[in-house]
């Protein structure tokens, strides 16, 4: 399709659908309300920087080459479990609710959690040594 | 919530991240610079869109397939950061500033400006 490699596109499409069900299910069972802290978006977006950060330095990094596991994983399941969009849609519901503290609060918090995340999980890749 | 409803997710959700793929690569491979434009078009037009479907007020069923699964799929926060976190190892600590926040500043305005054209529908 589109002069892709169709069998990358069914890698991410698979990781897609993977992390896609599993912050649609949270986003359902725990919906918060636009004046509170939206802990789904918040946990998925911190637990995928996080896993993000590891499988590409590992991939790229650590392991022999391979054309399917970061399109599966990386692009995939980490990008369909990651939202940039209800992140920003939910600070502006609480701008518009007036709660400017909270808006700053969870972009602050999202973005240096979220770059921590990235950078822990790189480091603790790195550290372990490659075997010859 | 059906079975069917969440094997629409799943779906949804899996063409939401082939299409970022695709509009990724079609978007770098334009531009030469160590910018994320690839990702910060993406985040952007997907602001734009799931603050257009919020504003639709759609029923939760659709909202969840649309919103949640497409669109919530198509964007990506993992991406974002794990591309600024790399800038700032390359020491390019301007574009990783200016990734940061640019993707804010108007991602807030896109979702905001889609909110209003989905209310006015």
């Amino acid at each position: 399709m589109f002069g892709h490699d169709n069998r990358e596109l069914a890698a991410v499409f698979v990781g897609g659908a993977i992390g896609t069900v599993a912050r649609a299910a949270l986003a359902v069972f725990a919906a918060p309300h636009p004046e509170h802290w939206p802990w789904p978006t918040f946990v998925v977006n911190i637990v995928g920087a996080f896993l993000l950060g590891y499988f590409t330095t590992r991939l790229l990094e650590r392991l022999p080459v391979s054309s399917y596991q970061r399109p599966l994983l990386g692009t995939g399941v980490c990008g369909g479990l990651t939202t940039f969009s209800t992140m920003q849609v939910e600070t502006v519901r609480m701008l518009e609710h007036g709660a400017y503290g909270l808006a700053a609060g969870y972009t602050t918090a999202s973005i240096v959690a979220g770059l921590a995340a990235v950078y822990l999980a790189t480091v603790l890749v790195r550290r372990v040594r490659v075997r010859a | 919530m059906t079975a069917v409803i969440w094997l629409g997710v799943a779906l949804i959700g899996g063409a939401g991240a082939v299409t970022r793929f695709l509009v990724d690569r079609a978007v770098s491979k334009r531009k030469s610079s160590s910018f994320p434009y690839g990702t910060f078009a993406v985040n952007l037009s997907g602001a734009w869109l799931l603050g257009f479907f919020g504003g639709l007020a759609l029923s939760p069923n659709v909202a969840l397939l649309a919103g949640t699964a497409f669109v919530g799929a198509y964007t990506t926060f993992s991406t974002w950061m794990l591309e600024t976190q790399r800038l700032g190892e390359e020491r390019q600590v301007w574009f990783a500033l200016a990734n940061i926040v640019a993707s804010v500043v108007l991602g807030l305005a896109a979702a905001a400006l889609g909110l209003w054209m989905g209310g006015l529908l």
